[in-house]
């Protein structure tokens, strides 16, 4: 704890520098345990589902143990982390041999520094919450020992992932997130429409991949090598168009990990596995890989301003448009699916305005994992109690009737508004500060992204209100069996009995609530989370905003303020329709996704298709029909030789006469040429 | 005359024999063609003999005869078991290799 | 080797006719004119073998191959069907052309070739023939083909036993033999069989035409010594119908006519006479027999109490 100086508190955080540390072999006592974060997951993973039904009765709480153990071993290599001097925070933990071939030479092994540790911390606290959670939430549910499986299964694929020291080991997590995503996307796979959105999670996804496979030929073309210790010390050395594409290649990965434009469209649907599944990995964990990856990358983007700023496009791109969505869904989940967009456009953004940013992208992605978690795991307690309904307008008024849901999920709105002191305004207010400072003197980026930032806050604030306010403000818009004509709620429709939720589910939401409010504080507090990613991402110099800090952080409250007072007037004081009204054209055009699933099917489904049908034609009628007319062509030259057997001795003799003929014909002719 | 020419008729012959084995259907005189085309051999034999001074062409046409006659017996029994079981002597009818 | 005169009339007599002899073979349209045709070339090579200074040679194609191979020849000829008549027309298509155009292009190309060849100056067998022919033959032949030869008997005999293989005949009925006819014969005596072989004329008949019936040791004539087929048609002569035609010999014998038996007959058969044709063993016998004409009872001059 030495290292942690109680530095001036000022938004820009003058603190000690320590640039970037080099990796160093050596690896300290309590490091020695980081393979257990990796292993313990994957051995509950392995021990639920071989032991199959058997382990029905304990098996919840047996992957909850072995995440929560997973933990345990995170916070003892925190802590020792904690005991080292800033400069020996990066260790290379080698494992063991992995590919040992002429070109390549890689092995397994563990980068463990503060980048990775945060991460780690974030997975298993946030996820050993959520398993809790799960133990209740699908309590009902006689599968739930295999969604635990496919829980710890995750846990360990996203640990491996943070904690690779190679690219490739990287990729490997990166696939097992993939498949663990799509397993527990289709958990309930006896429904069609969520077997499909798991399959459209993974092709995409899998789209994404090709940008990690490109990227990781390209290294291995250019540096020989693909760990991260050799990469990014030859980075130096390499030409600036193969750092761009190499850049380009994986923020294409990271698009399609962290649904960013244009490979976002999976992520709405992929609201259809359980609410645990939506809150642990498609808000707090996997679609964060994205970031992870570029901010990982820094390096190689660092030698590539032109990626860059393509990242920065893409995270402002997806900022908008996830904020544009969310402000029409409907659906409570889809609507925080879009706020996840939106949010992890925040970050990448971040990440991609170099190292001024990376510390506020991944201090958001912190104070978003436990506050988005936090509103996921609420909608899982009002859907809980609302009889499995997703629909808003069919919700409204429950803060009567689940007041812890309604507190933490307010907890957790707070902070993702941006108000002071919740965690999020400590983070998204870095951002935006980070957006308005013109890099390399240009400032129509500071404008143009710091005013996309500032919008989206405003966008943001008005719909994550609209949420609240149409879940758990305004009047009963449910069916609550009284048969009372007194004008509140609808008649029609099924009877609902809202209720709070049991302790195992509140219980997590409290704990995340609490890191909603706090967490943003500590960790700003002396710029003390800045600092602790120094080793990583280098010292940031100080630049200063093109507007000064102070009116950026009252516009940006403004704006907040003003979206949730709409909000507030709109869907709290007025009455909410419930059958959703037409809408504007761009209401509409937000209801479809603006249109990312009609573009996608037009440009790529329907052309890939017919490539395949003309492909698998090609095939059949050229390929296959040219053989099979070689066949059939060699069968008919037999069938015409065999005519010539027509079984009379006399024919046969005829040849054997006309063969003697011949050949008594051509000696004579040869002996005759030479003897004469 | 030369006696060569003796070695053109027996040419002649042979290609006679030649021939009707090959435009016969009876059995039977194929078979006689077949007879036809040895003796047109030993023919030939036996004017070698003569050219070259030595009594061994007509030891060869000996052999030649010895073995034309086991094979006429030979053939001549397959002939008559074939007739016995299909009533036919044509060398047509034996056309099984027919595919 | 310029051949002397004798030989060369011989040749060009001789060749002509072998070679039609050969097409006729090869045209003839019943198989026994082609096996004469053969023969004759058969014959014709063996004069010229004897020509060519090869005696032995010239007999042996005789009495094997025109003795023995073209008689077998005949003999199958007769076993298959002498009268079987091959139609000239072609059922192979082409094969007509092709056999002839392979006929005689082999012809071309052998004659060709012979012509072509330079032989060694001919030098006759003069030397070589010293110790006449068959000598000097059999020197070479059990001298140096003594393996050979011995290897053609082994093929003749193997031949031969082949012949008899290939043309046997499995039976395909049990073999009847003495016993087996016996106990068929009992068997069918209830149906009217009979367990003796058909009668011989008879001690007492005076003919052995086929149409006349065989007399029994009782003088009755026997029915079934008469083809049915005579019998159908009415053909069959009485017994009593030669004696009658003799009887007119006999009674012109005046000794005979003493006999008591001759003068009582004489006004009986006559009245019976007519209606006797296919009653034969009604008809009153043409003996001169005493006694009731008794149908079926022949009374036979001479026979002492003919009674049954």
């Amino acid at each position: 704890m030495t290292m942690l100086l109680p530095a001036v508190v000022t938004a820009t955080g003058l603190h000690a520098a320590t640039d970037v540390v080099p990796a160093s072999e050596v690896v300290p006592g309590p490091f020695l345990a980081a393979p257990f974060l990796v292993l313990l997951p994957l051995l509950g993973a392995a021990v639920l589902l071989l032991a199959g039904r058997r382990s029905d009765r304990w098996g919840a709480w047996f992957g909850v143990a072995t995440s929560a153990a997973a933990f345990v071993v995170g916070a003892v290599v925190f802590v020792a982390m904690l005991g080292l001097p800033a400069d020996e925070r990066v260790v290379d933990y080698r494992l063991f041999d992995w590919i040992v071939s002429g070109g390549l030479d890689l092995a397994v092994g563990l980068r463990v520094d503060p980048l990775s540790m945060t991460f780690v911390l974030l997975v298993t606290f946030v996820g050993t919450l959520i398993h809790v959670y799960a133990v209740a939430y699908m309590a009902h549910d006689r599968d739930r020992r295999r969604f635990f499986a496919y829980l710890n299964l995750f846990v360990a694929a996203m640990l491996i992932l943070v904690l690779a020291d190679s690219y490739l080991l990287l990729f490997v997590g990166w696939e097992g997130v993939g498949l663990a995503s799509y397993l527990l996307i289709g958990f309930w796979n006896h429904n069609r429409a969520y077997a499909v959105a798991a399959k459209k999670a993974f092709v995409m996804n899998r789209v994404g991949d090709i940008g990690l496979i490109v990227a990781l030929m390209l290294l291995f073309a250019t540096f020989g090598a693909l760990d991260f210790t050799t990469v990014f010390a030859a980075v130096p050395e390499a030409s600036t168009a193969l750092l761009t594409a190499t850049g380009l290649a994986l923020l294409v990965a990271a698009c399609g990990k962290s649904a960013q434009f244009p490979l976002q469209a999976w992520l709405g649907d992929a609201m259809a596995g359980p609410t645990p599944v939506s809150a642990l990995i498609h808000a707090a964990t996997m679609v964060t890989a994205g970031v992870y990856l570029v901010v990982r990358s820094a390096p190689i983007f660092e030698g590539a301003p032109t990626a860059q700023l393509v990242v920065v496009i893409v995270g402002a791109v997806t900022l908008l448009f996830g904020a544009i969505v969310g402000c029409a869904k409907d659906d409570i989940k889809k609507a925080l699916a879009a706020s996840t967009m939106s949010q992890i456009g925040y970050m990448i953004l971040a990440a991609g305005l170099g190292p001024i940013g990376y510390a506020f992208a991944i201090f958001h992605l912190v104070t978003h994992g436990f506050f988005k978690a936090g509103m996921f795991l609420g909608a899982g307690s009002v859907m809980h109690g609302m009889d499995d309904g997703v629909d808003m307008r069919r919700f409204g008024g429950l803060a009567r009737y689940m007041k812890v849901t309604w507190i933490t999920f307010m907890a957790g709105w707070l902070a993702i508004l941006g108000i002071p002191p919740f965690s999020g305004f400590w983070s998204k207010d870095k951002i935006i500060e980070a957006a308005f400072v013109p890099v390399d003197g240009q400032a129509w980026r500071a404008w143009v992204f710091g005013g996309v930032a500032l919008l989206g806050a405003g966008i943001t604030a008005f719909y994550m209100s609209r949420l609240f306010f149409m879940t758990f403000s305004g009047r009963r818009r449910w069916n609550d069996g009284s048969g009372s004509a007194d004008g509140l709620g609808p008649q029609d429709g099924p009877v609902q009995h809202p209720h709070e939720s049991p302790r195992l589910m509140t219980w997590p939401m409290i704990v995340l609530a609490v890191g909603s409010v706090a967490l943003g504080g500590i960790l700003a507090a002396g710029s003390r989370f800045v600092t602790w990613l120094e080793p990583v991402t280098g010292h940031a110099e100080h630049h200063e905003p093109v507007l000064p800090v102070w009116s950026l952080i009252a516009l940006t409250l403004l704006l907040v303020l003003a979206g949730a007072a709409l909000a507030w007037r709109q869907y709290a004081m007025s009455s909410v329709p419930v059958r959703a009204p037409r809408g504007s054209v761009l209401t509409r055009a937000a209801r479809r996704d603006l249109y990312q699933d009609d573009v996608n099917e037009a440009v790529f489904m329907r052309p890939g298709q017919y490539l395949t049908r003309s492909l698998v034609y090609a095939d059949k009628e050229m390929v296959d029909g040219g053989w099979m007319g070689l066949a059939g062509l060699v069968g008919r030259v037999g069938e015409w030789l065999r005519g010539w057997q027509n079984g009379y001795v006399r024919s046969y003799g005829a040849t054997m006469l006309g063969g003697l003929v011949v050949v008594v014909a051509v000696v004579l002719a040869l002996t005759t040429g030479t003897a004469s | 005359m030369e006696l060569t020419h003796y070695v053109v008729l027996a040419a002649i012959l042979f290609s006679i024999g030649a021939a009707t084995v090959l435009l016969r259907r009876n059995a039977i005189i194929v078979f006689m063609g077949v007879e036809l085309m040895l003796n047109a051999t030993n023919l030939a034999f036996v004017t070698f003999a003569r050219m070259h001074g030595d009594v061994t062409g007509q030891v060869l046409a000996f052999f030649v005869m010895v073995v034309a006659a086991a094979e006429v017996v030979v053939g001549l029994a397959i002939i008559v078991s074939i007739f016995r079981t299909r009533r036919s002597a044509s060398v047509d009818d034996v056309n099984l290799l027919k595919s | 080797m310029i051949a002397s005169g004798g030989e060369a009339v011989l040749f060009w007599v001789l060749a002509p006719l072998m070679v039609l002899a050969a097409l006729s073979l090869l045209f003839a349209r019943k198989a026994v004119h082609a096996a004469i045709a053969v023969m004759f070339v058969m014959v014709d090579l063996a004069i010229l073998y004897i020509a060519q200074e090869a005696p032995f040679l010239g007999v042996v194609q005789v009495v094997v191959y025109t003795g023995a191979v073209m008689m077998l020849f005949l003999f199958v000829l007769m076993l298959v069907g002498v009268d079987a008549s091959d139609s000239l027309v072609e059922t192979i298509r082409g094969q007509r052309w092709i056999g002839v155009l392979l006929g005689l292009g082999l012809a071309a190309v052998l004659v060709g070739v012979v012509s072509q060849a330079t032989f060694p100056p001919a030098v006759g067998l003069a030397l070589a023939n010293e110790a006449t022919n068959p000598v000097a033959l059999a020197r070479v032949l059990f001298a140096d083909y003594v393996f050979a030869m011995e290897v053609v008997g082994i093929l003749l005999i193997t031949a031969a036993v082949s012949a008899l293989v290939l043309t046997h005949r499995r039976r395909l009925t049990p073999k009847v033999g003495q016993r087996e006819r016996a106990d068929a014969k009992v068997a069918e005596l209830p149906s009217g069989g009979r367990l003796t072989p058909l009668a011989a004329p008879g001690v007492y008949a005076q003919n052995n035409a086929m149409d006349t019936p065989a007399l029994d040791p009782q003088g009755r004539p026997i029915e079934e010594s008469v083809s049915r087929i005579l019998r159908i048609r009415g053909q069959e002569r009485s017994a009593g119908t030669i004696l009658e035609a003799e009887r007119d010999v006999l009674v012109e014998h005046e000794p005979l006519r003493a006999l008591p038996a001759l003068r009582a007959q004489d006004a009986n058969e006559r009245t019976v006479q007519a209606a006797t044709s296919e009653h034969p063993e009604g008809e009153a016998p043409a003996g001169e027999v005493s006694g009731p004409d008794d149908p079926g009872r022949s009374r036979v001059p001479g026979v002492p109490g003919g009674e049954d």
